[in-house]
Protein backbone atom coordinates (compact mmCIF):
# COMPACT_ATOMS: atom_id res chain seq x y z
CA UNK A 1 0.00 0.00 0.00
CA UNK A 2 1.27 3.44 -0.91
CA UNK A 3 2.51 5.63 1.93
CA UNK A 4 1.50 9.24 2.53
CA UNK A 5 3.84 12.02 3.60
CA UNK A 6 2.06 15.07 4.96
CA UNK A 7 4.01 18.31 5.19
CA UNK A 8 2.37 20.85 7.47
CA UNK A 9 3.21 24.36 6.29
CA UNK A 10 3.55 25.92 2.85
CA UNK A 11 6.73 27.72 3.93
CA UNK A 12 9.90 27.39 1.89
CA UNK A 13 10.96 24.59 4.26
CA UNK A 14 7.66 22.78 3.70
CA UNK A 15 7.64 23.15 -0.07
CA UNK A 16 11.31 22.23 -0.45
CA UNK A 17 10.81 19.14 1.75
CA UNK A 18 7.89 18.06 -0.43
CA UNK A 19 9.89 18.66 -3.61
CA UNK A 20 12.86 16.75 -2.26
CA UNK A 21 10.64 13.84 -1.20
CA UNK A 22 9.01 13.71 -4.64
CA UNK A 23 12.37 13.96 -6.42
CA UNK A 24 14.31 11.85 -3.99
CA UNK A 25 12.60 8.49 -4.16
CA UNK A 26 9.68 8.72 -1.72
CA UNK A 27 7.24 6.43 -3.50
CA UNK A 28 3.94 7.55 -1.99
CA UNK A 29 1.71 10.62 -1.89
CA UNK A 30 3.25 13.94 -0.93
CA UNK A 31 0.71 16.43 0.47
CA UNK A 32 1.41 19.97 1.67
CA UNK A 33 -1.13 21.59 4.00
CA UNK A 34 -0.92 25.38 4.20
CA UNK A 35 -2.83 27.84 6.39
CA UNK A 36 -2.34 30.63 3.85
CA UNK A 37 -4.62 30.71 0.82
CA UNK A 38 -1.89 32.15 -1.39
CA UNK A 39 0.11 29.72 -3.56
CA UNK A 40 3.40 28.95 -1.77
CA UNK A 41 5.75 31.90 -2.14
CA UNK A 42 9.23 32.93 -1.23
CA UNK A 43 9.87 35.49 1.47
CA UNK A 44 13.32 37.08 1.02
CA UNK A 45 12.15 39.41 -1.79
CA UNK A 46 9.36 40.76 0.45
CA UNK A 47 11.84 43.13 2.09
CA UNK A 48 13.81 43.67 -1.12
CA UNK A 49 12.80 43.49 -4.81
CA UNK A 50 9.09 42.91 -4.21
CA UNK A 51 8.85 45.77 -1.70
CA UNK A 52 10.57 48.17 -4.08
CA UNK A 53 8.40 47.01 -6.97
CA UNK A 54 11.26 45.72 -9.13
CA UNK A 55 9.71 42.23 -8.97
CA UNK A 56 6.05 41.31 -9.20
CA UNK A 57 4.33 38.47 -7.36
CA UNK A 58 4.97 35.98 -10.18
CA UNK A 59 8.67 36.00 -9.22
CA UNK A 60 7.87 34.68 -5.74
CA UNK A 61 6.43 31.26 -6.68
CA UNK A 62 8.10 28.35 -4.92
CA UNK A 63 6.59 25.72 -7.23
CA UNK A 64 7.51 26.15 -10.85
CA UNK A 65 5.96 23.10 -12.47
CA UNK A 66 9.12 21.00 -12.65
CA UNK A 67 9.00 17.22 -12.75
CA UNK A 68 8.97 16.81 -8.99
CA UNK A 69 6.47 19.64 -8.51
CA UNK A 70 3.77 17.75 -10.40
CA UNK A 71 3.78 15.12 -7.67
CA UNK A 72 3.27 17.63 -4.83
CA UNK A 73 -0.39 17.95 -3.78
CA UNK A 74 -1.45 21.20 -2.14
CA UNK A 75 -4.24 21.80 0.34
CA UNK A 76 -4.20 25.54 0.96
CA UNK A 77 -6.25 27.90 3.10
CA UNK A 78 -6.76 25.52 5.99
CA UNK A 79 -4.53 25.35 9.06
CA UNK A 80 -3.61 22.18 10.92
CA UNK A 81 -5.07 22.34 14.42
CA UNK A 82 -3.97 19.15 16.14
CA UNK A 83 -1.31 16.50 15.65
CA UNK A 84 -2.24 13.05 16.99
CA UNK A 85 1.13 11.34 17.17
CA UNK A 86 -0.16 7.97 18.43
CA UNK A 87 -3.02 7.87 15.92
CA UNK A 88 -0.78 9.19 13.09
CA UNK A 89 -3.25 11.77 11.90
CA UNK A 90 -3.78 15.51 11.72
CA UNK A 91 -6.96 17.42 12.42
CA UNK A 92 -7.47 20.52 10.30
CA UNK A 93 -9.33 23.72 11.17
CA UNK A 94 -12.31 22.63 9.06
CA UNK A 95 -12.59 19.39 11.04
CA UNK A 96 -11.05 17.16 8.36
CA UNK A 97 -8.80 14.37 9.58
CA UNK A 98 -5.72 13.61 7.51
CA UNK A 99 -3.92 10.34 8.22
CA UNK A 100 -0.19 10.16 7.55
CA UNK A 101 2.60 7.63 7.49
CA UNK A 102 5.21 10.33 7.91
CA UNK A 103 4.61 13.94 8.94
CA UNK A 104 6.89 16.96 8.53
CA UNK A 105 6.26 20.05 10.67
CA UNK A 106 7.21 23.14 8.66
CA UNK A 107 4.82 25.80 9.92
CA UNK A 108 7.55 28.46 9.94
CA UNK A 109 7.45 31.60 12.03
CA UNK A 110 5.42 34.78 12.28
CA UNK A 111 6.57 38.35 12.74
CA UNK A 112 6.84 39.22 16.41
CA UNK A 113 3.82 41.46 16.88
CA UNK A 114 4.30 45.14 17.61
CA UNK A 115 4.02 45.74 21.37
CA UNK A 116 2.94 49.28 20.52
CA UNK A 117 -0.55 49.90 19.26
CA UNK A 118 -1.91 52.72 17.16
CA UNK A 119 -5.16 52.76 15.22
CA UNK A 120 -3.36 51.96 11.98
CA UNK A 121 -0.17 52.69 10.08
CA UNK A 122 2.05 50.30 12.05
CA UNK A 123 3.37 47.50 9.85
CA UNK A 124 5.14 44.22 10.46
CA UNK A 125 6.65 42.32 7.53
CA UNK A 126 6.32 38.60 7.05
CA UNK A 127 3.71 37.75 4.42
CA UNK A 128 3.19 38.86 0.85
CA UNK A 129 0.11 40.77 2.02
CA UNK A 130 2.25 42.55 4.65
CA UNK A 131 4.74 43.56 1.97
CA UNK A 132 2.06 44.80 -0.44
CA UNK A 133 0.36 46.84 2.30
CA UNK A 134 3.66 48.38 3.38
CA UNK A 135 4.52 49.20 -0.22
CA UNK A 136 1.21 51.07 -0.65
CA UNK A 137 2.01 53.24 2.37
CA UNK A 138 5.61 53.83 1.30
CA UNK A 139 4.44 54.98 -2.13
CA UNK A 140 2.23 57.55 -0.42
CA UNK A 141 5.50 59.15 0.76
CA UNK A 142 6.27 60.87 4.04
CA UNK A 143 8.56 60.07 6.93
CA UNK A 144 9.17 56.40 7.75
CA UNK A 145 10.33 55.13 11.12
CA UNK A 146 11.72 51.60 11.22
CA UNK A 147 11.83 50.05 14.68
CA UNK A 148 14.53 47.36 14.79
CA UNK A 149 18.01 47.53 13.28
CA UNK A 150 18.38 43.86 12.37
CA UNK A 151 18.33 42.45 8.86
CA UNK A 152 14.65 42.97 8.10
CA UNK A 153 14.66 46.49 9.55
CA UNK A 154 17.81 47.40 7.63
CA UNK A 155 16.44 46.04 4.35
CA UNK A 156 13.14 47.87 4.81
CA UNK A 157 15.03 51.08 5.59
CA UNK A 158 17.06 50.66 2.41
CA UNK A 159 13.95 49.90 0.33
CA UNK A 160 11.97 52.83 1.77
CA UNK A 161 14.90 55.17 1.22
CA UNK A 162 15.18 53.88 -2.35
CA UNK A 163 11.52 54.76 -2.88
CA UNK A 164 12.30 58.32 -1.84
CA UNK A 165 11.05 58.31 1.76
CA UNK A 166 13.03 60.01 4.53
CA UNK A 167 13.83 57.17 6.95
CA UNK A 168 14.92 56.86 10.58
CA UNK A 169 15.92 53.51 12.09
CA UNK A 170 15.45 53.12 15.85
CA UNK A 171 16.93 50.33 17.99
CA UNK A 172 17.49 50.10 21.75
CA UNK A 173 20.97 48.68 21.11
CA UNK A 174 23.82 51.11 20.42
CA UNK A 175 25.16 48.72 17.80
CA UNK A 176 22.41 46.41 16.50
CA UNK A 177 24.61 44.47 14.06
CA UNK A 178 26.95 43.45 16.88
CA UNK A 179 24.36 40.81 17.81
CA UNK A 180 25.30 38.98 14.62
CA UNK A 181 28.81 40.18 13.81
CA UNK A 182 30.36 40.57 17.25
CA UNK A 183 31.31 43.74 19.10
CA UNK A 184 34.33 44.70 16.99
CA UNK A 185 32.99 44.12 13.48
CA UNK A 186 29.36 45.10 14.13
CA UNK A 187 30.00 48.86 14.17
CA UNK A 188 31.48 48.67 10.66
CA UNK A 189 28.11 47.59 9.32
CA UNK A 190 25.96 49.63 11.65
CA UNK A 191 27.26 52.73 9.86
CA UNK A 192 25.77 51.61 6.53
CA UNK A 193 22.58 53.61 7.11
CA UNK A 194 24.20 57.01 7.60
CA UNK A 195 26.47 56.31 4.64
CA UNK A 196 23.28 56.08 2.57
CA UNK A 197 21.49 59.08 4.00
CA UNK A 198 19.26 57.22 6.48
CA UNK A 199 19.17 58.58 10.04
CA UNK A 200 19.62 56.25 13.00
CA UNK A 201 18.62 56.53 16.63
CA UNK A 202 20.52 53.59 18.07
CA UNK A 203 20.68 53.09 21.81
CA UNK A 204 17.18 54.51 22.05
CA UNK A 205 14.04 52.53 22.82
CA UNK A 206 10.45 53.16 21.80
CA UNK A 207 8.01 53.98 24.61
CA UNK A 208 4.81 54.38 22.62
CA UNK A 209 3.40 55.01 19.19
CA UNK A 210 0.40 57.31 18.87
CA UNK A 211 -1.81 58.61 16.11
CA UNK A 212 -2.96 57.15 12.86
CA UNK A 213 -1.56 56.25 9.46
CA UNK A 214 -0.11 59.33 7.82
CA UNK A 215 0.17 61.13 11.17
CA UNK A 216 1.95 58.90 13.68
CA UNK A 217 4.14 59.96 16.59
CA UNK A 218 6.88 57.64 17.83
CA UNK A 219 7.80 58.51 21.41
CA UNK A 220 11.33 57.51 22.39
CA UNK A 221 12.72 56.75 25.85
CA UNK A 222 14.94 59.85 25.81
CA UNK A 223 11.79 61.97 25.62
CA UNK A 224 12.10 62.87 21.95
CA UNK A 225 9.31 62.32 19.44
CA UNK A 226 9.62 61.26 15.80
CA UNK A 227 6.82 62.17 13.40
CA UNK A 228 6.06 59.43 10.88
CA UNK A 229 3.57 58.66 8.15
CA UNK A 230 4.44 54.98 8.36
CA UNK A 231 6.04 52.86 11.07
CA UNK A 232 7.56 49.43 10.44
CA UNK A 233 8.27 47.17 13.41
CA UNK A 234 10.94 44.56 12.64
CA UNK A 235 11.79 43.01 15.99
CA UNK A 236 12.18 39.36 15.13
CA UNK A 237 9.99 36.34 14.59
CA UNK A 238 8.25 33.76 16.73
CA UNK A 239 7.89 30.11 15.66
CA UNK A 240 4.42 28.90 14.70
CA UNK A 241 4.34 26.09 17.27
CA UNK A 242 1.17 27.01 19.19
CA UNK A 243 -0.95 24.49 17.26
CA UNK A 244 1.28 21.70 18.63
CA UNK A 245 0.45 22.43 22.28
CA UNK A 246 -2.21 19.71 22.31
CA UNK A 247 0.13 17.14 20.72
CA UNK A 248 2.17 16.34 23.82
CA UNK A 249 5.37 17.08 21.92
CA UNK A 250 8.21 18.95 23.61
CA UNK A 251 7.81 22.60 22.60
CA UNK A 252 10.31 25.22 23.74
CA UNK A 253 10.50 28.15 21.30
CA UNK A 254 10.19 25.62 18.48
CA UNK A 255 9.62 21.88 18.40
CA UNK A 256 12.49 19.87 19.88
CA UNK A 257 14.18 17.47 17.44
CA UNK A 258 17.11 15.08 17.52
CA UNK A 259 20.22 15.52 15.38
CA UNK A 260 18.41 13.93 12.41
CA UNK A 261 15.59 16.51 12.64
CA UNK A 262 13.21 13.83 13.85
CA UNK A 263 10.87 15.26 16.46
CA UNK A 264 11.87 14.03 19.90
CA UNK A 265 9.76 11.15 21.18
CA UNK A 266 8.36 10.23 17.75
CA UNK A 267 9.29 7.83 14.99
CA UNK A 268 7.44 9.32 12.04
CA UNK A 269 7.41 13.06 12.67
CA UNK A 270 10.15 15.41 11.47
CA UNK A 271 10.54 19.19 11.49
CA UNK A 272 12.29 21.66 9.19
CA UNK A 273 12.81 25.40 8.97
CA UNK A 274 12.06 28.19 11.43
CA UNK A 275 9.92 26.00 13.68
CA UNK A 276 12.54 23.26 14.27
CA UNK A 277 14.96 23.29 17.21
CA UNK A 278 17.73 20.73 16.96
CA UNK A 279 21.11 20.03 18.62
CA UNK A 280 23.77 21.78 16.51
CA UNK A 281 27.23 20.36 17.25
CA UNK A 282 29.00 23.66 16.48
CA UNK A 283 26.84 25.49 19.01
CA UNK A 284 26.84 22.76 21.66
CA UNK A 285 23.11 23.27 22.24
CA UNK A 286 19.70 23.12 20.59
CA UNK A 287 19.27 25.98 18.12
CA UNK A 288 16.60 27.25 15.77
CA UNK A 289 17.56 28.66 12.37
CA UNK A 290 15.51 31.50 10.94
CA UNK A 291 17.27 31.82 7.64
CA UNK A 292 16.29 30.84 4.13
CA UNK A 293 19.28 28.62 3.49
CA UNK A 294 18.71 26.78 6.76
CA UNK A 295 15.13 26.06 5.74
CA UNK A 296 16.23 24.70 2.37
CA UNK A 297 19.15 22.64 3.67
CA UNK A 298 17.14 21.28 6.58
CA UNK A 299 14.34 20.37 4.17
CA UNK A 300 16.79 18.40 2.03
CA UNK A 301 18.16 16.63 5.13
CA UNK A 302 14.68 15.72 6.40
CA UNK A 303 13.60 14.38 3.01
CA UNK A 304 16.77 12.33 2.79
CA UNK A 305 16.29 10.92 6.28
CA UNK A 306 12.70 9.97 5.49
CA UNK A 307 13.62 8.17 2.28
CA UNK A 308 16.70 6.48 3.80
CA UNK A 309 15.16 5.61 7.16
CA UNK A 310 17.75 3.02 8.09
CA UNK A 311 20.71 5.29 7.39
CA UNK A 312 19.91 8.81 8.60
CA UNK A 313 22.48 11.63 8.45
CA UNK A 314 22.80 14.23 11.19
CA UNK A 315 22.04 17.84 10.31
CA UNK A 316 25.09 20.01 10.93
CA UNK A 317 25.02 22.93 8.50
CA UNK A 318 27.42 25.81 8.10
CA UNK A 319 24.97 28.67 8.55
CA UNK A 320 24.65 31.11 5.68
CA UNK A 321 22.77 34.39 5.64
CA UNK A 322 22.68 37.16 3.09
CA UNK A 323 21.25 40.63 3.21
CA UNK A 324 20.89 43.19 0.43
CA UNK A 325 20.95 46.71 1.82
CA UNK A 326 21.16 49.77 -0.43
CA UNK A 327 23.69 48.71 -3.10
CA UNK A 328 25.57 46.45 -0.69
CA UNK A 329 25.58 42.67 -0.77
CA UNK A 330 26.27 41.37 2.73
CA UNK A 331 26.96 37.64 3.15
CA UNK A 332 27.70 35.80 6.37
CA UNK A 333 28.77 32.19 6.83
CA UNK A 334 29.01 30.49 10.20
CA UNK A 335 28.22 32.33 13.44
CA UNK A 336 30.52 35.35 13.88
CA UNK A 337 28.98 36.18 17.26
CA UNK A 338 30.48 32.96 18.70
CA UNK A 339 34.02 33.85 17.60
CA UNK A 340 36.87 35.50 19.53
CA UNK A 341 39.17 36.91 16.83
CA UNK A 342 39.03 38.23 13.30
CA UNK A 343 41.13 39.42 10.35
CA UNK A 344 40.09 41.86 7.62
CA UNK A 345 40.95 41.14 3.98
CA UNK A 346 40.55 44.16 1.73
CA UNK A 347 39.27 47.59 2.74
CA UNK A 348 35.99 48.01 4.61
CA UNK A 349 35.76 51.75 3.95
CA UNK A 350 34.54 53.44 0.78
CA UNK A 351 31.19 53.72 -0.91
CA UNK A 352 30.91 50.10 -1.91
CA UNK A 353 33.76 48.13 -0.35
CA UNK A 354 34.80 44.69 -1.52
CA UNK A 355 36.11 43.02 1.58
CA UNK A 356 35.96 39.98 3.82
CA UNK A 357 36.28 39.45 7.54
CA UNK A 358 37.54 36.01 8.57
CA UNK A 359 36.72 34.98 12.13
CA UNK A 360 38.35 32.40 14.35
CA UNK A 361 37.98 30.99 17.85
CA UNK A 362 40.37 29.24 20.21
CA UNK A 363 40.69 26.19 17.91
CA UNK A 364 42.83 28.06 15.37
CA UNK A 365 40.39 27.19 12.59
CA UNK A 366 38.28 29.43 10.40
CA UNK A 367 35.00 29.68 12.30
CA UNK A 368 32.91 32.23 10.41
CA UNK A 369 33.14 34.85 7.69
CA UNK A 370 31.52 38.09 6.57
CA UNK A 371 31.89 39.29 3.00
CA UNK A 372 30.87 42.65 1.56
CA UNK A 373 30.13 42.86 -2.17
CA UNK A 374 32.44 39.90 -2.82
CA UNK A 375 30.50 36.68 -3.53
CA UNK A 376 33.60 34.79 -4.67
CA UNK A 377 35.19 35.23 -1.29
CA UNK A 378 31.97 34.01 0.30
CA UNK A 379 32.10 30.86 -1.85
CA UNK A 380 35.70 30.28 -0.75
CA UNK A 381 34.80 30.83 2.90
CA UNK A 382 31.88 28.39 2.83
CA UNK A 383 34.15 25.75 1.27
CA UNK A 384 36.91 26.42 3.84
CA UNK A 385 34.40 26.29 6.70
CA UNK A 386 32.98 22.98 5.51
CA UNK A 387 36.54 21.61 5.36
CA UNK A 388 37.35 22.96 8.87
CA UNK A 389 40.35 24.84 7.41
CA UNK A 390 43.09 26.41 9.52
CA UNK A 391 42.57 30.15 10.06
CA UNK A 392 45.99 31.05 8.60
CA UNK A 393 45.33 28.93 5.51
CA UNK A 394 41.97 30.64 5.03
CA UNK A 395 43.55 34.09 5.20
CA UNK A 396 46.23 33.08 2.70
CA UNK A 397 43.57 31.85 0.27
CA UNK A 398 41.50 35.01 0.65
CA UNK A 399 44.58 37.20 0.15
CA UNK A 400 45.34 35.31 -3.07
CA UNK A 401 41.75 35.74 -4.21
CA UNK A 402 41.96 39.47 -3.45
CA UNK A 403 45.18 39.79 -5.46
CA UNK A 404 43.85 37.70 -8.34
CA UNK A 405 40.71 39.65 -8.90
CA UNK A 406 40.72 42.04 -11.81
CA UNK A 407 41.13 45.68 -10.84
CA UNK A 408 38.99 48.52 -12.00
CA UNK A 409 35.72 46.59 -12.06
CA UNK A 410 32.94 48.16 -10.07
CA UNK B 1 20.67 13.89 -20.54
CA UNK B 2 19.43 16.66 -18.22
CA UNK B 3 20.27 20.12 -19.58
CA UNK B 4 21.34 22.90 -17.20
CA UNK B 5 20.16 26.46 -17.63
CA UNK B 6 20.96 29.66 -15.75
CA UNK B 7 19.25 33.05 -15.81
CA UNK B 8 22.30 35.28 -15.49
CA UNK B 9 20.18 38.40 -15.15
CA UNK B 10 18.29 36.97 -12.17
CA UNK B 11 21.42 35.69 -10.38
CA UNK B 12 22.26 37.71 -7.27
CA UNK B 13 25.46 35.90 -6.31
CA UNK B 14 23.99 34.16 -3.28
CA UNK B 15 26.10 31.12 -4.27
CA UNK B 16 24.04 28.37 -2.65
CA UNK B 17 24.38 26.47 -5.95
CA UNK B 18 28.16 26.39 -5.59
CA UNK B 19 27.88 25.05 -2.06
CA UNK B 20 25.52 22.37 -3.40
CA UNK B 21 27.34 21.31 -6.57
CA UNK B 22 30.72 22.99 -7.04
CA UNK B 23 31.54 20.72 -10.00
CA UNK B 24 28.61 22.18 -11.93
CA UNK B 25 28.19 25.77 -10.72
CA UNK B 26 30.67 28.54 -9.98
CA UNK B 27 30.54 32.29 -9.39
CA UNK B 28 32.59 34.80 -11.38
CA UNK B 29 34.32 37.94 -10.10
CA UNK B 30 31.16 39.97 -10.50
CA UNK B 31 29.20 37.46 -8.44
CA UNK B 32 27.30 35.95 -11.37
CA UNK B 33 26.77 32.23 -11.81
CA UNK B 34 28.90 30.29 -14.31
CA UNK B 35 27.81 26.91 -15.64
CA UNK B 36 30.80 24.57 -15.63
CA UNK B 37 28.79 21.95 -17.56
CA UNK B 38 25.85 22.19 -19.94
CA UNK B 39 24.58 18.67 -19.36
CA UNK B 40 24.93 16.10 -16.61
CA UNK B 41 24.30 12.34 -16.70
CA UNK B 42 20.85 11.21 -15.55
CA UNK B 43 22.27 9.74 -12.34
CA UNK B 44 23.47 13.23 -11.36
CA UNK B 45 20.02 14.77 -11.80
CA UNK B 46 18.84 14.54 -8.23
CA UNK B 47 21.97 16.12 -6.76
CA UNK B 48 22.06 18.92 -9.33
CA UNK B 49 18.32 19.60 -9.02
CA UNK B 50 18.77 19.95 -5.27
CA UNK B 51 21.53 22.52 -5.85
CA UNK B 52 19.26 24.34 -8.34
CA UNK B 53 16.39 24.39 -5.81
CA UNK B 54 18.74 26.02 -3.31
CA UNK B 55 18.87 29.17 -5.49
CA UNK B 56 16.96 31.89 -3.61
CA UNK B 57 15.95 33.63 -6.85
CA UNK B 58 15.12 30.51 -8.89
CA UNK B 59 17.75 31.41 -11.47
CA UNK B 60 18.64 27.77 -12.15
CA UNK B 61 16.74 25.02 -13.91
CA UNK B 62 17.41 21.44 -14.92
CA UNK B 63 15.50 20.54 -18.05
CA UNK B 64 14.85 17.61 -20.33
CA UNK B 65 15.82 14.00 -20.12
Amino acid sequence: MSRTAVVVGSSVAGVRTAQALAAGGFDGRVLVIGAERTEPYDKPPLSKHFLTGVWDASRLALLNGGRADERVELRLGVAAEHLDVAGKQLRLADGTRVPYDVCVIATGASARPSPWAARDGIHVLRTVQDSAALRRDLLRGGEVVVVGGGFVGAEVAAAASGLGCPVTVVDPLVDPMARVLGPRVGPLLTGIHERHGVRTRFGTGVVAIEGTSGGLRVILDDGSVLAASTVVVGIGAVPNDGWLRSSGLDIADGVICDEYCRVQGTRDVFAAGDVARWPHPRHGEHVRGEHWTNAVEQAACVARNIVHQGDPVPYRPVEYVWSDQYDWKIQIAGSPALMSGHHVIGDLTGDRPRAAVAYTDTTGRLGAALTLNWPRALVACRRLLAAAAEFTQAITELDLLADARPTGRR
Amino acid sequence: MPILRADHGACQGYANCVAGASDVYDIDDDGVVVLLKERVPEEERQRVEEAARSCPVSALTVEGG
